[in-house]
């Protein structure tokens, strides 16, 4: 008994501490080494801060309110572009799944348009729409549509034909035959699109905003280059950072792990 | 249900006095059925005219080596497929489409992995508007009927092959249709387990009377559970063969007379068909 237990608790315990370990004392090194080279004095204060300096501004930053205001700004446009995706590519990639001409046509367009990274929108966008609210959102949509298009589209093609005939066979049409089988179905295939979609509209994002003037994360970067501030660029690129992994860890993470769990895809 | 008919009653009629309760299952034509698949690499004959009476209430099997049009044959009778030539009719009504008054099990048992047990089962009366509060009684009644009882919250990939195919069942059975056409479903299961369900299916079918159409190709298995056994050709198939077994219910697999019926049974196959594709064996 006492064998055993010896055997197996530490194991466990070490398995799943030693990563965090090994990961505490690599931040560690970095930060350590990071502050040398800024006192080693190769490079002047203003272009090469310290750890020090670069959180002394994220703490100045959020305690003016002016980090918390650009990140109201930058997460609304992001909501809203990939609000206006999520609808758009869902209907779009259901339509295109189902239907052979749809696929031909609008389907290998969107496949060309996915090649072109969203950012080239940019000037296009600032033509037509100014330099807008419309014309950043805008960007974000080209980031985020395609790519919950093609996630979809892929989702419905790759479902088995046998959930359709089992449905069908048991008296489901049109409107519940998608919304009860075809989507759920298509739902691991979906979430990949998803998660596409918003690492997408997250860059293009961002690079939009380097040229706008109005507050905002990317505006943020570009005004500390402005004002020679390398410490705020560098507060704000952590800041980013951090947004990026919140929203990965805290949305993305549980939904998919809760799709393979139900659907047994973790063996 | 005074309408029960006992197990010894069973053997002998073949079903004439079944069809006048309100349950039940309904007679099966087959006219003329017959499929062509149009491919790209030319047509695909699958089936050549099949012609088959069912009655309400009997137990088919359709006997036959893989690829000569059974599954075909059964998802004409669902209505998932079209025929190429004849016409199904269910009862007095041609078969037009997809009905819930035949139900079409799969090998694969089919169930819907984003669902658990519970809601697998309720899926058919969902669609039928049945209310969340009588789904949820029926559900159980019939997790019960396939002894899953405490399995409502499990998902697909935590049951067994068996267990996948008594939820099947029990979803299939949830919306009280009165032909259950079974494509292989045991196919892929274990003897010991295959054996189980073909007892529990037996005992299912003489309490609901409902007519069943079964498809496998192993002849123990038809010879097993079936009223009739229809002996396919390769493909294309058409019925080459037709068996009466009179062997009293319940059956057993090892029953002597079972065995030899089925032996019997594969030597004339052999001949006639010269195909040994077929399964003696149970699994
Ligand atoms: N959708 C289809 N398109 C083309 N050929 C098909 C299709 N479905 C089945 N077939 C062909 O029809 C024949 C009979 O198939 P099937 O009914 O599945 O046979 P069985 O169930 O007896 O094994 C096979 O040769 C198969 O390849
Ligand atoms: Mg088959």
């Amino acid at each position: 008994m006492a064998k055993a237990i010896d055997i197996f608790t530490p194991r466990v315990s070490r398995a799943s501490l030693t990563p965090w370990l090994r990961r505490i004392l690599f931040y560690a090194a970095l930060f350590i080494l990071w502050q040398v080279i800024a006192l080693s004095g190769i490079w002047p204060d203003y272009l090469f801060p310290g750890p020090f300096a670069v959180l002394s501004a994220i703490i100045a930053g959020f305690g003016s309110g002016l980090y918390l205001q650009a990140i109201g700004v930058s997460l609304s446009r992001l909501a809203i572009g990939y609000g206006i995706s999520l609808v758009v590519g869902l209907v779009l990639g259901l339509l295109i799944g189902r239907n052979r001409i749809l696929e031909e046509t609008v389907g290998s367009l969107i496949l060309g348009l996915q090649a072109l990274p969203s950012v080239c929108w940019l000037p296009l966008a600032i033509l037509w729409l100014g330099l807008s609210e419309q014309a950043i959102i805008f960007v974000v949509i080209m980031g985020a549509l395609f790519s919950i298009t093609l996630g979809v589209d892929a989702g419905v093609k790759n479902t088995n034909p046998i959930y359709l005939k089992a449905a069908r066979n048991m008296g489901a049409r049109n409107v519940a035959l998608y919304a009860q089988v075809i989507l759920p179905a298509a739902l691991p295939a979906i979430i990949n699109g998803l998660k596409q979609g918003w690492t997408f509209a997250w860059r293009s994002l961002m690079a939009g905003e380097l040229i706008f003037f109005t507050l905002s994360l990317g505006n943020l970067l570009q005004t500390g280059r402005d004002l020679n501030d390398a410490s705020q660029v560098m507060s704000v690129m952590v800041v980013i950072i951090i947004i990026g992994v919140a929203i990965d860890v805290l949305i993305f993470g549980p939904i998919e792990r809760s799709v393979r769990e139900r659907w047994g895809l973790n063996r | 249900m005074s309408h029960q008919v006992t197990l010894s009653e069973t053997r002998n009629e073949s079903g004439s006095d079944r069809g006048t309760g309100s349950f039940g299952g309904i007679s099966l034509q087959i006219e003329n059925v017959s499929k062509v698949f149009a491919g790209r690499a030319g047509n695909v004959e699958a089936l050549r005219p099949v012609n088959l009476n069912v009655e309400a209430g009997e137990f088919v099997t359709l006997l036959g080596p893989s690829g000569c049009g059974k599954s075909t044959l059964l998802s004409i009778i669902a209505g998932l497929e079209t025929a190429t030539t004849g016409s199904v009719m269910a009862d007095t009504r041609k078969v037009q489409g997809p009905g819930t008054d035949r139900v079409l099990l799969f090998q694969e048992a089919a169930l819907f992995p984003w669902l658990d047990v519970q809601h697998n089962i309720e899926f058919g009366l969902r669609q039928l508007g049945t209310p969340a509060g009588e789904r949820r009684a029926l559900a159980r009644r019939f997790l019960e009927m396939v002894h899953l009882q405490g399995f409502e919250r499990s998902y697909v990939h935590q049951l067994s092959g068996g267990m996948r195919q008594r939820v099947a069942i029990a979803r299939a059975l949830a919306i009280n249709p009165a032909v259950l056409l079974m494509d292989e479903p045991f196919g892929a299961l274990d003897a010991l387990t295959r054996d189980r369900l073909h007892a529990e299916l037996e005992s299912i079918w003489s309490s609901t009377r409902k007519t069943v159409l079964f498809v496998t190709h192993n002849v123990r298995e038809a010879v097993a559970l079936g009223d009739r056994v229809l002996v396919f050709s390769p493909r294309p198939g058409r019925i080459v063969r037709e068996f009466r077994i009179n062997l009293p219910r319940p059956r057993s697999l090892e029953d002597h007379s079972l065995v030899d019926e089925s032996a019997e049974i594969l030597t004339v196959l052999r001949d006639a068909i010269g195909n040994d594709e077929l399964e003696a064996e149970n699994g």
